[in-house]
């Protein structure tokens, strides 16, 4: 597959992999159920969730506040455990977090006394502690390089914008090679003009590296431009898979181009319908 | 070569200037505390200089400690003067207090850490830390029969209380993203201490070394006066049984002033370690 990579059209490429890639379910969430124990009785998060993740895809999350998302991503980063069912990477059961599923976190989660490249350091450092000083140094600056912080890598998180640290944070999951890339709304506290710029270049990274994805987000336009499928959750509790979207548009895509395209407008018109008529949230 | 000319004398001017606008700076910290200082004096020398007065006057004390005062290291005999004997408690503030900085960081970090630990000593580190130092010289008397390792002992077991309960309440205190970044990049056990939980505690740690040291220096005083042979406290002690009040005010003046430079040392050192936030 490798040698197809930038040769062939992407949209063939994608063709040409399918049929392996149905045969070979990269992240499996079978029957997936998640109970709390409460003082009045046990509350039910998750119930019955199915999900099959393919290698190299990239899958949006999306639903109301308090419908399980982050618990179900939380399952599969290992953070929590299913009630019910489990979640598999390449057959093997999660049962605790780990390196080959790094997790982008909401709110950044750098660590504010080490530099932007001591973040970094300690992942890769952790991850791989029988390689070479140089070569993890190195790691870390490629990838610093690559989300446009090498001029930044000796300042600590409070002297970096948000739009840094979430840069950081990215630099940091990806050096450490990661199987499934988690992020919980990553874009979440930014403004729109980083948020595209991130966007952008998150979508670069994924290309280049060719790592799952698995995203939450909030927002429909950023689910279209980012995913393969859109995952939309129905209300909690017991909140399942409502409906997956396939998201047509060729690779690499143009922001402007996609935006012009009418199937743009039936999509992001299908899941507002989703999401504001048949799963409205109700006020209480 | 205009402009440079130019400027010379300009910059001259304006470190001038600079240099006057920090003196008049400086001289707002420094005249209203003098102000206060000398009214707290006069205060001071009017109450006493009534008949029947018991303490001398500021002036009188300086008149009578003179020797003392411009010679703390004198050495005459049993005589030591007050450089010495401060530098006796220091040393056994410096000793005490650093046994319990470490011990309490050391327990701090274990009982922050386990909740059903934290939940067992508790009820006993409460009742522990609320008897006053001077109840704990009886005892430590008892076990090491001296009264230099007895001093040692009790700045120890007043400093440690809050260096134990602040560096446990940062451990629980610290924020559940940095415990998700360790648990998702599988941190070995030492990197996690020294990268993530030491650094992220060093702000409540040094809230209770800073209270520790301010009841050690408290604690030594005391110490000594009960069962010292050298010390601050025994000095004052010692000039008290000779009826010399002027000795003991100026002792307290010492007291005072070296417990201030502790406090502003640890402060000092905690301001090199902690990170602050440039914002």
């Amino acid at each position: 597959m490798q040698t197809l990579n930038g040769q062939v059209p992407d949209s063939l490429t994608e063709k040409l992999k399918t049929p392996n890639h149905l045969s070979n379910p990269f992240l499996v969430i079978e029957d997936v159920s998640k109970v709390y124990p409460t003082a009045s009785g046990s509350y039910t998060v998750l119930e019955g969730v199915n999900l099959t993740v393919y290698e190299g895809e990239f899958v949006c999350v999306i639903g109301h506040s308090g419908c399980g998302k982050s618990t179900l991503l939380d399952m599969v980063s290992g953070f929590r455990k299913p009630t019910d069912g489990e979640v598999r990477l390449q057959t093997k059961k999660i049962t605790q977090p780990g390196p080959d599923r790094m997790v982008v976190f909401q709110n950044y989660s750098l660590l504010p006394w080490l530099t932007a490249f001591e973040n970094v350091y300690l992942g890769v450092d952790s991850v791989y502690p029988d390689k070479p000083k140089a070569e993890k140094v190195k790691i870390v600056q490629e990838h610093l390089a690559m989300v446009g912080l090498t001029e930044a890598a000796n300042k600590k998180p409070p002297q970096l914008s948000g739009g840094m640290k979430q840069r950081v944070s990215i630099a940091r999951a990806l050096a450490i090679r990661p199987q499934v890339l988690i992020l919980d709304e990553p874009f979440g506290a930014l403004d729109a003009i980083t948020k595209e710029e991130l966007q952008e270049e998150l979508l670069k990274i994924w290309r280049g590296n060719r790592v799952t994805v698995l995203m939450i987000t909030h927002d429909i336009d950023e689910a279209l431009f980012l995913a393969d499928r859109l995952v939309m959750m129905t209300n909690g509790p017991a909140a399942k898979i409502g409906e997956i979207l396939d998201i047509p548009f060729s690779r690499p895509r143009d922001r402007a181009q996609i935006m012009e395209d009418p199937e743009y407008y039936n999509l992001r018109n299908y899941a507002l319908d989703f999401l504001y008529r048949r799963f409205a949230h109700d006020n209480e | 070569m205009a402009p440079n000319t130019d400027s010379r004398p300009n910059l001259g001017n304006s470190a001038g200037k600079y240099l006057l606008e920090k003196l008049q700076q400086q001289s707002k910290n420094i005249v209203p505390p003098a102000i206060a200082l000398f009214l707290f004096l006069a205060a001071w020398q009017i109450l006493v200089s009534g008949p029947g007065a018991t303490l001398p006057g500021p002036i009188k004390v300086v008149a009578d400690t003179w020797d003392l005062i411009i010679n703390p290291f004198m050495e005459s005999g049993e005589d030591k003067g007050l450089g010495w004997q401060t530098l006796a408690s220091l040393q056994r503030v410096a000793i005490g207090y650093s046994l319990a900085a470490l011990i309490g960081i050391l327990v701090g970090v274990v009982i922050g850490a386990n909740n059903v630990l934290y939940k067992a000593v508790d009820p006993l580190f409460q009742v522990l830390r609320t008897v006053p130092p001077l109840a704990w010289l009886p005892i430590a008397l008892a076990i090491f029969q001296n009264s230099g390792p007895a001093g040692i002992f009790v700045i120890f077991i007043t400093a440690i209380w809050p260096i134990i309960f602040n560096t446990a309440v940062g451990v629980q205190q610290m924020p559940q993203d940095y415990k998700n970044v360790a648990r998702v990049l599988r941190l070995s056990r030492q990197k996690y201490f020294f990268k993530i939980l030491l650094p992220s505690i060093v702000p409540y740690m040094f809230s209770g070394l800073k209270i520790g040291i301010g009841l050690a220096w408290l604690a030594i005083v005391a110490a000594e006066m009960l069962r010292g042979d050298s010390g601050i406290g025994f000095f004052i002690w010692n000039s008290y049984n000779s009826s010399n009040n002027s000795e003991v005010i100026l002792a307290l003046v010492y007291i005072g002033v070296v417990g201030l430079l502790l406090d502003k040392l640890v402060g000092y050192i905690a301001t090199l370690v902690v990170q602050e936030d440039p914002k």
